[in-house]
């Protein structure tokens, strides 16, 4: 008998904090394996966010600069200019990416700059409590919409793949989910090819991951997992939405 | 060494590629749109960047990147792109990055105007940003000492692991001068072993400001006191001009301590004895000549370009010693020579009146 | 024919579950003791049947899990 699953090199041991079935957990875990595949734990920087996630720095053996929330794009632009030849990636969430940050995610798209984001989606704010994302639903229940998002009041919610899949600095743009282990592995595929656009010199490359948040979506994991296949597949459809260069072959 | 005549957004920009300063991130805001468009042309030439970002916020934010990873960088602005920047520069100064931020202040609040103000010192020196960080507050007042002071602020930046500030305004960005680069070699900072460069062979490093468990915070705040005590010991820089015997003395930074250097001149011509004490850091302070000062001198009088800030801090130094008076002018508007010399005779004659 | 083996980490395990959906031989139930950290945690009921597809882990936030496989 071999070991065909263990934790990943590029993760530490400590425990991560995040709550009971919160798919952070999987998708550092998918990042950490797939730096690891690519060999590039030592040459790679990642940028932590404000939000759940801000812990990230505790989970991943990289170097790391924490960045001010929605910032780690412009945070990543800085870091890629001065350190071309390395790896440059930001992790996001959706208040982090479509809220605070939407000027920085747009014009680092626009400039193509050649880093990777990890956009995780989870249609609420996690670390705040539960108050309404960019990306939560309408009808959807959050602390500041107790009693389901009124399109006349919180407007629609923003689908962030199909907006920056259209700027030309744009080389890979997709949308995946980790509510099943199918999904979880070709998640883990588009991250991969994600990094490898960078890595390659294509340009700007982002996933964006569809998550649950069970504590603040008031359910337990097995049923977030089944809400998110049923409310938020519909609205925010997979795919790979813009594939250029080498990466597409 | 010949002298070259520049405007002095364009020599800031020039004596920062002198410091050593590679990587420049602004956004175009008036009076200091020139200094962007300098390094446009001339950071390529030097092999290093120039981007210009979508806000005065991106910029700041790829400053935080650029200086997390080890190199010397620069963003400048004018006041609202100032407050624009606060939450970035005390990222910046939690983070213990160095970077150079220079503000070519205008008349505000608010929009203000794209004339010549000094209101920003409060910004500048008593936060702007939210927590306890200092920043080093450079306030030149001429093209010359603007040029000294940039390429002398990426090395302060660097030694202590803080940003800098240039304090300009609006009038120093715009004039014309004779400027000297006495040296012209490029200025390469010291080894960064702590910068997120990419973990070969090391320990990871991690650049942050967050220190969730208070004890951890207490104590970073605290090695952050303890720094800047040390550059307070260190680095405060003033000039004392006619002061030394005067029965009046001025407190002035900037454009208008210029305007107060011929106050001073023209009142000796007239045998009045005025001074001048011209800070040149703002931050730190030099509270030490002002309160030395204050046992000899009869009273004084800070004279600056907005409602009373740094007037403030003199008050502070003198600590109730003698009377310390303010003229300013505000919006935009230049303090005239004579209005200021008018303002020492009133003093003189009808008393000093704090 | 593949046989697996699964170790699950009693003490990082959380409880969350997921586990328990993602094996496709429902090889995984809580448990009814508590763990470490206050959780139920998730406990293979038959290793024999395990086949080491490794999607429990797969699907575990919290690296939880390890699998070995073998050819029989």
């Amino acid at each position: 008998m071999k070991t065909v699953f263990t934790k990943p090199e590029t993760m530490t041991d400590k425990q991560m904090h995040y709550c009971p079935g919160c798919t952070h957990g999987i998708i550092h875990r998918l990042a950490a394996e797939v730096i690891d595949e690519l060999g590039i734990r030592e040459k790679t920087i990642g940028i932590a966010p404000v939000g759940c996630a801000v812990f990230l720095y505790d989970y991943l053996n990289l170097d790391i600069q924490q960045a001010s929330h929605g910032r780690a794009p412009a945070v990543a632009t800085g870091i890629k200019r001065v350190l071309p030849d390395r790896v440059v990636f930001t992790y996001q969430g959706d208040g982090d990416l479509a809220a605070i940050g939407t000027a920085e995610i747009v014009h680092a798209a626009a400039r193509g700059e050649k880093i990777t984001v990890l956009f995780v989606n989870n249609a609420i704010y996690g670390m705040t409590g539960g108050q309404m994302a960019p990306t939560t639903l309408v009808g959807q229940k959050s602390t500041t919409t107790p009693w389901g998002r009124d399109k006349d009041l919180a407007g629609y919610p923003v689908r962030m793949t199909e907006m920056l899949a259209v700027l030309d600095g744009v080389a890979y743009m997709a949308r995946v989910s980790v509510h099943d282990p199918a999904n979880i592995l070709k998640a883990k595929k588009a991250i991969k090819r994600a990094f490898e656009v960078q890595m390659n010199g294509e340009g700007f490359a982002m996933v964006e991951i569809l998550s649950t948040c069970p504590t603040n979506w008031g359910m337990p994991p097995i049923e977030a997992v089944k809400w998110l296949e049923q409310n938020m597949l519909p609205y925010y459809p997979l795919g790979e939405y813009k594939v250029i260069g080498e990466v597409a072959g | 060494m010949s002298k070259v005549l520049m405007k002095g957004n364009e020599a800031v920009a020039e004596a920062a590629i002198i410091g050593g300063c590679k990587y420049f991130f602004g956004y175009p805001i008036t009076p200091q749109n020139e200094i962007p468009e300098y390094m446009a042309k001339r950071l390529p030439e030097v092999g290093g960047t120039f981007i210009q970002a979508e806000s005065e916020v991106s910029a700041i934010n790829m400053v935080y990147g650029a200086a997390g990873s080890g190199a010397r960088v620069m963003t400048s602005s004018s006041s609202p792109g100032i407050s624009l920047k606060q939450e970035g520069i005390s990222y910046i100064a939690g983070a213990e990055l160095p970077c150079v931020i220079v503000n070519m202040v205008r008349g505000g609040p608010g929009l203000g105007n794209i004339a010549p103000a000094q209101s920003d010192y409060f910004q500048a020196t008593k936060g702007g940003g939210h927590g306890d960080y200092r920043l080093i507050v450079l306030g030149p007042d001429s093209v010359q000492e603007l040029v000294d002071l940039t390429i002398e602020a990426f090395d302060l930046a660097d030694r202590y692991r803080n940003p800098v500030m240039i304090l300009g305004d609006g009038i120093l960005g715009q004039m014309m001068e004779p400027v000297e680069f006495r040296d012209t070699e490029i200025r390469i900072g010291p080894e960064k072993p702590w910068a997120a460069t990419g973990a070969r062979g090391r320990e990871r490093n991690l650049i942050n400001s967050l220190h969730i468990i208070p004890e951890d915070n207490d104590r970073f705040c605290q090695h952050l006191r303890e720094k800047y005590e040390l550059i307070l010991t260190r680095e405060i820089r003033y000039e004392s001009y006619f002061a030394d015997d005067a029965d009046i003395i001025l407190a002035a930074y900037g454009s208008t301590a210029r305007i107060c250097k011929a106050v001073v001149d023209q009142a000796r011509q007239d045998g009045i004895r005025v001074g001048l004490i011209r800070p040149i850091t703002l931050w730190p302070f030099p509270a030490e000549p002002f309160r030395q000062a204050a046992e000899y001198t009869g009273s004084f009088l800070a004279v600056e370009m907005s409602n009373g800030q740094m007037v403030e801090d003199v008050r502070l130094a003198v600590n109730g010693q003698k009377p310390v008076g303010f003229y300013g002018r505000t919006g935009g508007v230049v303090p005239a020579k004579g209005q200021i010399y008018a303002e020492v005779k009133k003093i003189l004659q009808g008393g000093a009146r704090s | 024919m593949a046989s697996g083996r699964v170790f699950i980490h009693e003490d990082r395990c959380k409880g969350c579950e997921l586990c328990t959906t993602a094996c496709p031989q429902q090889l995984i139930e809580m448990s009814g003791n508590i763990n470490a950290q206050g959780y139920h945690p998730a406990v293979v009921t038959d290793q024999s049947k395990c086949k080491g597809c490794a999607l429990c882990a797969v699907m575990c936030p919290d690296v939880a899990i390890e699998v070995e496989r073998g050819e029989d």
